[in-house]
Formats: structure tokens, C-alpha cells, sequence
């Protein structure tokens, strides 16, 4: 069985983010970069299953963007992944969806994967689109955040979480793409042991130009801090002060603290 | 211009949120007209025309089924724009539209702008502007975003009868909510607890500020995920909606599924270190500190 796990690679969203010169995607320097969140769950959900089928499986981890992507694929392959796929692609950041997912599904092709894995959303750009894109381009079953999954003879039984916690039943038969959702199950950190072993896994790199043939089809235009409404209190400094002033204005604005 | 709305129906009934298609599709100066997969009595209250093709014979959501119905419609009315909910139907049916007509999708709209559509990105505390550059389009919408439209009005219905194949995801049913632990829903004071807190150790002095204060625990969806507290605490759209007269926020970011969850509250009070957080736009104090240090202190003196 070949297992595919498509992840990306995110600033900090605590960051502060300012606009590029461009204007159309934020300004990279001074952020922190980590994989994306809920690629942490499709990554830690393809380990299981290759795991739960005695190590049988090849899992492939592909990402697309510069050269610090590198990263999160070691990351992914130090979580359990075979090999790594890296798509070098230093504009990334400007293609939309569907030219990402033009260039997965080009990759993906033609090496027959059985189940690939990715996030819903991004945590930076939350399209949520790139997963089913892929799947459609690629003409296979493909189900929506997934909050449980469990495999057994080319069958995956999943639940999609729908609003206000009620679930949807699904069964999908291989080949198939799932996104994962947050919750799914409980990513594990890569130990010392298999970070220095995930270093001889091997990375192939292919040039974006090799795979992309589509243009965009919803370009961003702009990128900007939304307006700031104007109104509430903001409490800085000193933390007695701050408490006191809290609870003067509790006391005058609520009920409930009277 | 044209708009074609996809309405969502659920568990025999159409769901709220379809009104808000309607909003949305007003301020874009769009004529309009729907599609629903459901039964007739749901029909949204409306002018123009709604395609309906039953639910019994499609699937409550069955994805291959739904693309081609909704394809069908498409294909009748034409429209400029196909329009759906940001919702767990929507971002899963919206890109097979598009991947299908081969068309640009926004998806996660907030607003609209002068040169396309707005969606929020980095967790909320951006904004993109994106401009579909094929002459169709599938949008879908953020959910609270636009005010659901008053039900007004009646449609022309025509039938859409599909048989089609069923094949590769097959929907077996839903799974209820769990049962609660507690009903937030009538609480008067909520304190939340988000993924700022830093651990699960944490999470009594969270808990003792709500009870000083005479309310419940919240939290937000990493801190459930990660199993600090149980999921009927979890305040957003996959949570509980709440309504307190104050919610407290301890370390939580805003993000749009959270703030969906909790922005009926009367008075918002957020604990954050970052100044910028989004979380910042709906509360009515934000004070800027480190939530483990403010929070006892706060508990200290409100115990006084
Ligand atoms: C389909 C879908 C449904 C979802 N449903 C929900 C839902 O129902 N409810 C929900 O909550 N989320 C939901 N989410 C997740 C949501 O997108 C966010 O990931 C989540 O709300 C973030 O939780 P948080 O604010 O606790 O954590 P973070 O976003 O990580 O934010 C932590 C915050 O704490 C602050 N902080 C950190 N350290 C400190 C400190 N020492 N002192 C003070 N502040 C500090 C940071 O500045 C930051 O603002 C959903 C997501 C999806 C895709």
C-alpha cells in the first residue's frame, strides 16, 4: 500500500504579520516555522495505520515551498514517514489553490498512492480547498474533516464533524484522500532515536516548473490588518493596576459582580 | 449577475444559514435563486426560483450525488456566482463545483471589497482580498458573517430528478452530540480557558477564577482536543454557542470558529499577551499580561 501525506509549512500564529512589499502575502523575515497543525494529525494518522498494518505500507510526505520546508518534511519523516518529497517552489506563497493542487495531483499521478492524507486548511492561508482538489483532480473518494479513522480491507469507516458536535457517518473505499481535522488523534514528537535516523531517509526534490501547467483562478490581490472597530478598554502595564481597574469596571458595566 | 445559492439542509430540515446566502447575495446586487436537496416543505421562503431535488433519493450528503444535482442546477440557471455556507457541507462540496467547471473558489468570505472578496486568514488576524479571475465562481461564506435575511417570499420550484451513481463516499448516518457534562448555554458567567493557558496543571486556577466569579468553566478546542477538559465545554461552532452576561477569555486567540461560539455575550473581558489578537475586536477589555500571572491575582482580589 502506498500512503501519501501532503503537509505545508506555517509561521507561528502568534507572530505578528505585516505585509510584504508586494502587499499580497505577509513579510517572511523574523517569523518562526513550524508544520502546519492539522498536518500534524494527517502525518500522525498515516504513521498509525502504517504501523497497524505491520510497517507494510510506504508513506511518502510531500510539501510544497522554499527550501525551510525541508524542515517540516524532516519532521515528518522523523514522526514515522519513509521518504520525503520536496516540490522547491520560492513562490508558493502566490499560487491559489488550484494551482497547488494541480501540482500535487501532477506529482501524485502517476505512483498510484492507495490513501492521501492532508489538513483541512492551513493554518496561515485556511483555503480548506486543496485537499478535495486534489482528490477531484485525481478522481478518487474523498472525505472532509475527519475526526476519527479507522481502516480494515480497503475500507475506511471515518466521522466527519459537522457543527455543534453532531457527526457524520462516512465509508470511503481506496483509493482515497480524508483531511484531517484537529482532534483526530494525538500527534506524537519525534524522539531523539528517530530524528537521527529520519536524517538517512532520502529527499527528493523537483522544480515547481516541472509540475505546474495551470494558471491561477482566484488570485489574491491584497493582504492587510483588518480595521480595528474602535471601542473596547485595553488594560497594559502594571498588574495590580490592571486587576483594579478590572474589577472597578466589572463592577460598574455587569450585574454580575455587584 | 446571477447567483445560485446552495442551501443547506440537515436531519429532515433546512438549516438557518441558507438565509444568510441570501444577505450576502443582496449585497453583491446579485438576482437570485437557490438549490436545495431536501423535501419541499423546507423550501426557503423566497423569490425567484428553487430547484429541489429530493433528499430521500440523493442523500442527506452524499458528495458525488450532490456535485452532479447541483451541477444540474448550475447548468439551468446559469449563474455568475455559486454560492454556499463555509460549513462542514460547503467546504466539502465547494471545491468538486469547482474542480468540476474548472472556476476559482473563495472560500471563508467575510466581506466584500472593492476588488473581489474578503476572507480572514493567519487564524483571524489578517485579511486577503481575492478576485476570482474565471467568469463563474463557487464562493462560500463565513457563517455569522452576513445577518440571515428574514424568510419572505415564494419561490417557483421546479424538480431536479437525479439518479445517480452512488458511489465512492457513502454517508451511513449521523452520530448525535454527546451528552453534556454541563449546559453552558445557561450560564451567566463563562470562563474559558484557551491553549495560552499552557498546561493542563493549569487549569484549576482557570476553574477557581470561575467559580469567584459564580460561573462555569469554558474552553477553547485545543484545550479539549488535548483532553485538559471535557468536550461539553468547548465554546464555538463545533462546541456550544453561548450567551453569558461575561465570558472571560484566558488565553484564547479569537479565531473565528471561537468567537462564533461566544459573541452574543453581553460583556467580554480577554486575558492575552499578544495586544494583537483577534480576540481583541470583540471584547469590551483586553488586558494585556501573562493570563497565569493575571489570573490569580484577579481571583485574589475579587475573593476580598
Ligand atoms: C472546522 C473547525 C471547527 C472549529 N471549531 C472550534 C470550536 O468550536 N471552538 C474553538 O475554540 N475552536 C474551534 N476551532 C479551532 C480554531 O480555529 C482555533 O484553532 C482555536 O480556537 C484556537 O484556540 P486557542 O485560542 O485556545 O489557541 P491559540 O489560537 O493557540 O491561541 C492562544 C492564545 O493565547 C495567547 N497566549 C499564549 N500564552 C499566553 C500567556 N502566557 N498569557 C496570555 N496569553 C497567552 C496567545 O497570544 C494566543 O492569542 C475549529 C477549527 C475548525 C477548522
Amino acid at each position: 500500500m502506498k500512503l501519501l501525506v501532503c503537509i505545508k509549512q506555517v509561521p507561528d500564529m502568534e507572530s505578528r504579520f505585516r505585509p510584504a512589499a508586494d502587499g499580497l502575502w505577509f513579510d517572511e523575515s523574523d517569523l518562526a516555522w513550524r508544520m502546519n497543525e492539522y498536518d500534524e494529525y494527517a502525518v500522525e494518522q498515516a504513521v498509525q495505520l502504517k504501523e497497524q498494518l505491520g510497517k507494510e505500507p510506504e508513506l511518502t510526505v510531500l510539501s510544497i515551498g522554499p527550501d525551510r520546508v525541508v524542515e517540516a518534511l524532516k519532521k515528518a519523516l522523523a514522526m514515522g514517514g519513509d521518504r520525503a518529497v520536496h516540490i522547491q517552489d520560492n513562490a508558493a506563497h502566490l499560487k491559489d489553490p488550484w494551482q497547488i493542487a494541480s501540482m500535487i495531483s501532477r506529482y501524485a499521478g502517476d505512483k498510484g498512492f492507495d490513501l492521501i492524507f492532508t489538513g483541512m486548511q492551513s493554518q496561515d492561508r485556511g483555503s480548506a480547498q486543496v485537499g478535495v482538489l486534489v482528490a477531484e483532480m485525481l478522481r478518487i473518494a474523498s472525505a472532509t474533516t475527519l475526526v476519527d479513522f479507522n481502516y480494515a480491507d480497503g475500507l475506511i469507516q471515518g466521522k466527519r464533524e459537522l457543527e455543534g458536535g453532531v457527526k457524520g457517518l462516512v465509508e470511503l473505499q481506496l483509493p482515497a484522500l480524508v483531511t484531517c481535522q484537529l482532534g483526530l488523534n494525538t500527534p506524537r514528537y519525534p524522539t531523539l532515536p528517530n530524528i537521527m535516523k529520519a536524517k538517512r531517509k532520502p529527499i527528493e526534490t523537483i522544480a515547481a516548473d516541472e509540475l505546474l501547467s495551470e494558471g491561477a483562478l482566484a488570485p489574491a490581490t491584497k493582504f492587510y490588518a483588518p480595521e480595528r472597530k474602535a471601542g473596547g478598554m485595553v488594560l497594559e502595564g502594571d498588574l495590580s493596576g490592571m486587576v483594579e481597574k478590572l474589577v472597578g469596571v466589572l463592577k460598574e458595566k455587569t450585574a454580575v459582580l455587584r | 449577475m446571477k447567483a445560485l445559492l446552495v442551501c443547506e439542509y440537515r436531519e429532515g430540515q433546512l438549516l438557518e444559514t441558507t438565509y444568510e446566502l441570501m444577505t450576502f447575495a443582496d449585497q453583491l446586487g446579485a438576482e437570485k435563486a437557490a438549490i436545495l436537496i431536501g423535501d419541499e416543505e423546507s423550501v426557503p421562503q423566497m423569490d425567484g426560483t428553487v430547484y429541489l431535488a429530493e433528499a430521500a433519493g440523493c442523500g442527506e450528503y452524499n458528495p458525488a450525488v450532490h456535485k452532479q444535482v447541483v451541477l444540474a442546477a448550475i447548468e439551468k440557471e446559469k449563474p455568475d456566482y455559486i454560492i454556499l455556507s463555509h460549513s462542514s457541507y460547503g467546504w466539502d462540496l465547494a471545491p468538486r463545483l469547482a474542480a468540476a467547471l474548472k472556476i476559482g473558489q473563495v472560500t471563508e468570505i467575510v466581506g466584500i471589497v472593492e476588488d473581489g472578496f474578503e476572507a480572514g486568514c493567519c487564524n483571524a488576524k489578517m485579511r486577503r482580498a481575492v478576485t476570482p479571475s474565471t467568469s463563474q465562481a463557487v464562493l462560500t461564506v463565513q457563517a455569522g458573517a452576513f445577518a440571515a435575511a428574514t424568510p419572505q417570499g415564494a419561490p417557483a420550484v421546479e424538480r431536479i430528478d437525479i439518479s445517480a451513481d452512488t458511489q465512492g463516499v457513502v454517508f451511513k448516518g449521523y452520530e448525535p452530540a454527546e451528552k453534556k457534562e454541563v449546559d453552558l448555554a445557561r450560564a451567566e458567567v463563562i470562563v474559558s480557558a484557551g491553549r495560552g493557558i499552557g498546561k493542563k496543571d493549569n487549569i484549576p486556577v482557570i476553574a477557581e477564577l470561575a467559580k469567584v466569579m459564580g460561573g462555569e468553566l469554558g474552553a477553547s478546542r485545543p484545550v479539549v482536543d488535548a483532553g485538559w477538559v471535557d468536550h461539553s465545554r468547548q465554546v464555538g461552532t463545533t462546541g456550544q454557542t453561548v450567551a453569558p452576561k461575561l465570558y472571560v477569555a484566558c488565553g484564547v486567540s479569537g479565531a473565528i470558529q471561537h468567537l462564533a461560539g461566544m459573541k452574543k455575550s453581553d460583556f467580554v473581558v480577554a486575558i492575552n499577551k499578544d495586544k494583537d489578537a483577534p480576540i481583541g475586536e470583540v471584547a469590551d477589555v483586553l488586558v494585556v499580561a501573562d493570563v497565569m500571572q493575571f489570573v490569580p491575582a484577579l481571583t485574589e482580589a475579587l475573593q476580598k
